[in-house]
């Protein structure tokens, strides 16, 4: 072999039927995943997009957004409020909802293979209470005004990627970010800001901001409209995908440890940290857009190495389909159950979390892995 | 060949390495040996750069150490460490493929001899058949198996074992080593069991509280006068048909009546 290390030649037996590792009944089992969950998903958006106060037929839900999208069908046959119910107000919410549940659960899965915690959630980066401080202090002293209607959301994200910086820099000091000091600095950076928003709005005593604070810890989806900064969620959800994909093996490595990832070529150090500003950002965009909706990051990432294993090529595309398709249910939900008054989404989310998770932690400890 | 010269390491103020030399030839195989605490895992840790000397230089074919990148010195080097394997249910399969990690670019998938040389590295050291298993749920023994698979999926012409017979049972410890041995290329071992040591190394390499006692080929290293002052304990070489035997025994601090 001309790479003069160990010989192929000695480790491939050429009589032998070809032995591929069950690489193919694997990628066999991805594609179905991956194509079932893409067409339910498809189901999901046109469904999810029909159900509400007016409820709205799935063919005229479909009609109406060819209409608009490709300009087919071109005869109008349906109401101007069936589509402007349809168009401008829940079509936005619906894909915010599949965006935000994408994007949150493959944060959640990189989260948890680079702190290697299986409990480690888009949150722990201290995202949203950065968020929540950001928003609260925009209501509360105008900050941000030069954004104009983008103001909140704008100081949001400012408030959420501050926080990332600063948990960064406190797991940094020393040189190393070890997954433990990351753990650290998230908890004590989260909880330093839950304080100042806290005080923020006890201090203000108002109460637009008190309201306003709870959406941002609660989540919500119903900013979504056709706006620059659902067009930024697209851009940066779509980019944050594609690259995690692009990242799944060494995901795998840094996952089995510091030491493994260094000895197959991947510096662990510098790969957290490019982790750490995808995540960031992308989960920075998303709380300012919707707020902090738990439990999606933290339980989606379970369902989906059920699935289809933990190798993270497989793992992120299969976390993404699921995690778009539950939080566009759970928005349904939330927003039909109580009509016309609405539910938090991080209500429904966590009431659907909490009792699965405690259901996979019986059978990780059942099997024995 | 891979050298270190003159390395010294310490943990904050505690020296655990004082200028530990070193030289592998091509080919060689040479055994770390020494008591607990000796420094031969953290001077097997500067020959992989998983640690940056405090003085002296690491040279793989007489390159820095430090001057490679990351994935370069994977496809030089590869390494079966000591170190759990995370939480995460990952397959051997998946385990051994990232062996082939190194030979792939950033949007290259494994192909088709990725997959047969991760399986005929896998059958090599008789666990084709775990491929399928949760690499967390294995024995000791089934673990250390798949992660020698996985250095000789990385095909690297340099292989550095830490103590790589931990967990396995008599026969995999010989079958393992021979199996190294057999592989040819450029490889430093840590071992406890001098006995394995002296029948699998071409050269040893004696540590002493992170200094160099001996060093030289087992016949030379594997001597009661070199031993017993490093170790404690009593030694008997014993010459049996297919090379030397070590037997131990407590030092006996009281003269027996001969």
């Amino acid at each position: 072999m001309a790479l003069g290390g160990i010989d192929v030649a000695e480790l491939v037996d050429d009589h032998e039927p070809e032995d591929d590792l069950g690489h193919a009944a694997r990628r066999r089992s991805t594609v179905l995943w991956v194509g079932g969950l893409s067409a339910g998903l498809l189901v999901t958006l046109v469904l999810a997009v029909g159900l509400g106060a007016v409820g709205i037929a799935p063919g005229t839900v479909a009609r109406v957004v060819g209409h608009h999208l490709v300009g087919w069908p071109s005869e109008v046959v349906w109401t101007p409020a069936q589509d402007s119910i349809v168009w401008r107000v829940r079509l936005p919410r619906v894909i915010l909802g599949a965006l935000v549940g994408a994007a949150l659960a493959v944060c959640g899965v990189a989260l948890q293979a680079m702190v290697r915690n299986l409990l480690a959630d888009p949150y722990l980066l201290g995202v949203t209470s950065g968020a929540s401080t950001g928003a609260a202090a925009a209501i509360l002293f105008g900050l941000g005004a030069g954004f104009g209607e983008n103001a909140l959301s704008a100081s949001a994200f400012l408030g959420a990627l501050a926080a990332s910086v600063a948990v960064f820099l406190v797991a940094r000091a020393g040189g190393r970010i070890t997954s433990l000091r990351l753990l650290m600095a998230g908890v004590a950076v989260g909880y330093a800001l839950y304080a100042a928003t806290s005080f923020l709005i006890f201090a203000a005593d108002s109460a637009e901001g008190a309201r306003s604070v709870l959406f941002w810890l609660l989540g919500s989806l119903s900013l979504a409209r056709w706006s620059i900064p659902l067009a930024v969620v697209v851009v940066v959800v779509c980019l944050t995908i594609a690259l995690l994909m692009v990242w799944g093996r060494r995901l795998d490595a840094l996952a089995i440890g510091d030491e493994t990832a260094h000895t197959l070529g991947v510096p662990p150090t510098r790969f957290r940290m490019q982790l750490l500003v995808v995540v960031s950002l992308c989960v920075g965009s998303i709380v300012a857009a919707s707020g902090g909706i738990g439990f999606v990051g933290l339980v989606i990432p379970h369902v989906a190495r059920r699935f289809v294993g933990a190798g993270h090529g497989r793992v992120i595309p299969v976390a993404a389909l699921i995690g778009a398709i539950f939080l566009v249910w759970a928005d349904v939900v939330a927003r039909t159950v109580l009509e016309p008054r609405e539910l938090p989404i991080g209500i429904i989310t966590a009431l659907v979390g909490a009792p699965f998770l405690l259901i996979l932690v019986r059978r990780f400890h059942a099997s024995g892995a | 060949m891979i050298t270190a010269d003159v390395v010294s390491f310490s943990y904050g103020r505690t020296l655990v390495l004082d200028g530990v030399e070193v030289a592998v030839a091509p080919g060689q195989v040479v055994g770390l040996i020494g008591p607990n605490g000796s420094g031969k895992t953290t001077l097997l840790r500067t020959l992989y750069a998983a640690l940056t000397p405090r003085a002296g230089l690491v040279a793989l074919d007489e390159k820095p150490i430090g001057d490679l990148r990351p994935r370069e010195l994977a496809l030089r080097l590869a390494v079966v460490a000591q170190e759990g394997s995370g939480e995460l249910p990952l397959t051997v399969a998946d385990t051994v493929l990232l062996g082939r990690a190194p030979h792939l670019t950033t949007f290259q998938r494994p192909g088709r001899g990725d997959h047969r040389i991760a399986a005929a590295a896998l059958a090599r050291v008789g666990v084709r058949h775990l491929a399928d298993r949760v690499f967390a749920g294995l024995s000791g023994g089934e673990k250390q198996r798949v992660l020698i698979a996985r250095a000789l999926a990385q095909q690297a012409d340099h292989l550095l074992l830490d103590e790589p017979t931990n967990h396995l049972d008599i026969r995999y410890q010989h079958e393992v080593l021979a199996l190294v041995r057999r592989l040819g290329v450029t490889t430093v071992v840590v071992l406890h069991d001098l006995n394995l040591a002296a029948r699998y190394c071409d050269e040893l390499v004696l540590l002493d509280t992170g200094r160099v006692a001996a060093t030289g080929t087992p016949d030379v290293v594997l001597r009661p006068e070199v031993l017993e002052p490093v170790y404690g304990i009593g030694v008997q070489r014993i010459a049996t048909d297919d090379g030397v035997q070590l037997l131990f025994r407590p030092l006996d601090h009281e003269e027996k009546p001969a």
